[in-house]
């Protein structure tokens, strides 16, 4: 059969392609660079202002040179991380119990129409409550202050995640499934093989939204009872009138808040499988 | 292939028309199958038989709408027929199994995972990934894409992600292929080639293929035998052996080849379609 001497190469022209050039990674740097340093700019004006107006003399620890060096000191003697510590682990908790129940709920609600028509008024409801509203209620429904965080983080960041699961799982192109299960797969790996890595980064986009929304509903969560984490620390700085920590602290939640997020931004890159020339 | 000799022996004997019934390569009946998509609703098929002998290729031809699909995702188990039944090697069908794997026009590769990894998909499945290392490497060279195991999927030319799902579908090393237009969408030089290549690589493994095809053309090229299909309800109006000396695209005995299956579907299927 001479067909089968067809040359194969002419048809086949798919060439490697660099995922992404030097330039643009540079340019990212670049500008975020920048952007913060503007940012840092307006920081310094905002503490030059404070400065000129003896009015506002109480306040002038928030400009950056005592900020910046009470932050240091913070970070030096270990006062950030202790700090920071038991706010992560309510963050983390929290986040975690939404995941836990966000992305099953999340993949029954993109699967199956029934549950979806039942579910969607109720969960967009429910979501509209902000979390802190349950403020009250959390406080005498659990017996420790960390019980009451846990619960306001994980009422706030659940729906991020579910929606987000929901929205990935009805992307599944049907024909993967179709395929799968005509090479003889079984539900389990129809789960593990297909709508888990088909999905993987629509979960993580609505983590990093679900981690920001925890992230800010975590200060005012620690106002809360707890004598320990960045909430309270806010609190113990202005009750204290001591403005040079209050800002250090506003620091220390900016910056592990920021890096937090670039985490999940790495992990979705890492797990998103679209090319960026087939989109 | 661990039936490559043996079956595919069995096979080209059973082409030239002498061979006896092989162990490794399907035989199909399929007897009065019909099949509705809504109870009550119009009848997609009705009434079908036919038999492809094992190693046999056959084409399905006929216009879109004619429920050859459908009669094709029938025997893949696919889909539960109205009434009626399939048979593979005896066995009744009630659902998909690795013995038979169907191939869409798509290819439908998983855009995460690599071309090797894509292609051992079914072995995986059949809880088989102990062979993966010794077969993936083989039925990639197989379908000439050895060099490009590790890409990414979506890297790929349409018909080079065909040519995975071709190695992906021959992994659990079925006894039918069953094809769904699985080289309409590709242009015209790589689906020769691949309609060339599915030819040998079913003679090789001795595999029994089932093509659906609107392409008359495509039939004459890859096929031994054509059932014609008529539409509303979707039935086999008539049957043919197709000449092994025409399945050069382009020769004289092709295109002599091809208006006879074209004619014979104006005949039988054309005009009952349009009455």
């Amino acid at each position: 059969m001479t067909d089968a001497a067809l040359p194969i190469t002419m048809t086949d022209d798919a060439q490697p392609r660099s995922p992404r050039r030097a330039p643009e990674a540079l340019r990212a740097v670049g500008g975020a660079l920048l952007g913060l340093g503007i940012l840092g700019a307006l920081w310094a004006f905002g503490g030059w202002i404070i400065q000129r107006d003896p009015s506002l003399f109480i306040f002038r620890d928030f400009a950056p040179g005592p900020t910046l060096s009470r932050f240091w000191t913070m970070v030096q003697s270990g006062e950030a991380w202790r700090m920071a510590g038991p706010s992560l682990n309510r963050v983390g908790s929290g986040l975690g119990l939404a995941i836990l129940i966000g992305v099953p709920v999340g993949i029954v609600m993109g699967r199956s129409r029934l549950f979806r028509d039942l579910a969607n008024a109720p969960f967009q409801f429910l979501r509209m409550i902000s979390p802190l509203s349950w403020m009250p209620i959390a406080v005498m429904a659990f017996s420790t202050w960390d019980g009451a965080i846990v619960f306001l983080i994980t009422v706030a960041t659940v729906w991020p995640v579910l929606f987000a699961t929901a929205a990935g799982v009805r992307r599944i192109d049907p024909a993967w499934l179709k395929v799968a299960r005509n090479l003889g797969a079984r539900p389990l790996h129809l789960l593990t093989s297909v709508i888990l890595p088909a999905i993987a980064q629509d979960v993580f986009t609505g983590i990093r939204l679900a981690l920001g929304v925890a992230w800010v509903v975590l200060v005012p969560a620690e106002y809360l009872g707890v004598t320990s984490g960045l909430g309270y620390a806010i609190n113990d700085a202005r009750d204290t009138l001591d403005y040079a920590r209050l800002g250090a602290t506003v620091l220390v939640i900016g910056v592990i808040g920021y890096a937090l997020d670039l985490l999940c931004l790495l992990a979705i890159r890492r797990l998103s499988w679209l090319r960026e020339e087939a989109r | 292939m661990r039936h490559r000799d043996s079956t595919a022996a069995a096979a080209s004997a059973h082409r030239h028309g002498a061979g006896p019934q092989s162990g490794h390569s399907a035989h199909v009946r399929v007897s009065d199958l019909s099949h509705a998509y809504r109870r009550g609703g119009p009848l997609a098929l009705g009434g079908v038989d036919l038999e492809v002998r094992p190693g046999e290729i056959a084409a399905l031809v006929g216009r879109s709408g004619c429920g050859k699909s459908t009669l094709l995702h029938l025997i893949a188990g696919l889909a539960t027929p109205t009434a009626g039944a399939v048979h593979i090697n005896g066995a009744r069908v009630t659902g998909p199994s690795p013995r038979w794997v169907m191939m869409f026009q798509a290819p439908s590769l998983f855009p995460w995972m690599t071309v090797a990894q894509n292609a051992a998909l079914g072995l995986r499945f059949t809880r088989r990934a102990h062979l993966v290392a010794e077969r993936i490497p083989r039925l990639l060279r197989l379908v000439d894409l050895a060099a490009l195991a590790d890409r990414n999927a979506q890297e790929l030319s349409g018909g080079q992600q065909q040519r995975v799902a071709l190695a992906r579908s021959l992994a659990t090393e079925p006894d039918l292929l069953l094809l769904d237009e699985p080289f309409s969408a590709l242009d015209a030089f790589t689906r020769r080639a691949l309609q060339a290549d599915v030819r040998r690589i079913a003679g090789e493994l001795g595999l029994t293929v089932i093509l659906v095809t609107h392409d008359v053309g495509e039939a004459v090229a890859m096929a031994d035998r054509a059932f014609v299909m008529a539409a509303d309800p979707g039935r086999v109006v008539c049957e043919t052996a197709l000449a092994p000396a025409s399945r050069e695209p382009g020769t004289p005995a092709f295109e002599a080849e091809r208006t006879r299956l074209a004619t014979l579907y104006e005949t039988h299927a054309a005009r009952r379609d349009a009455a």
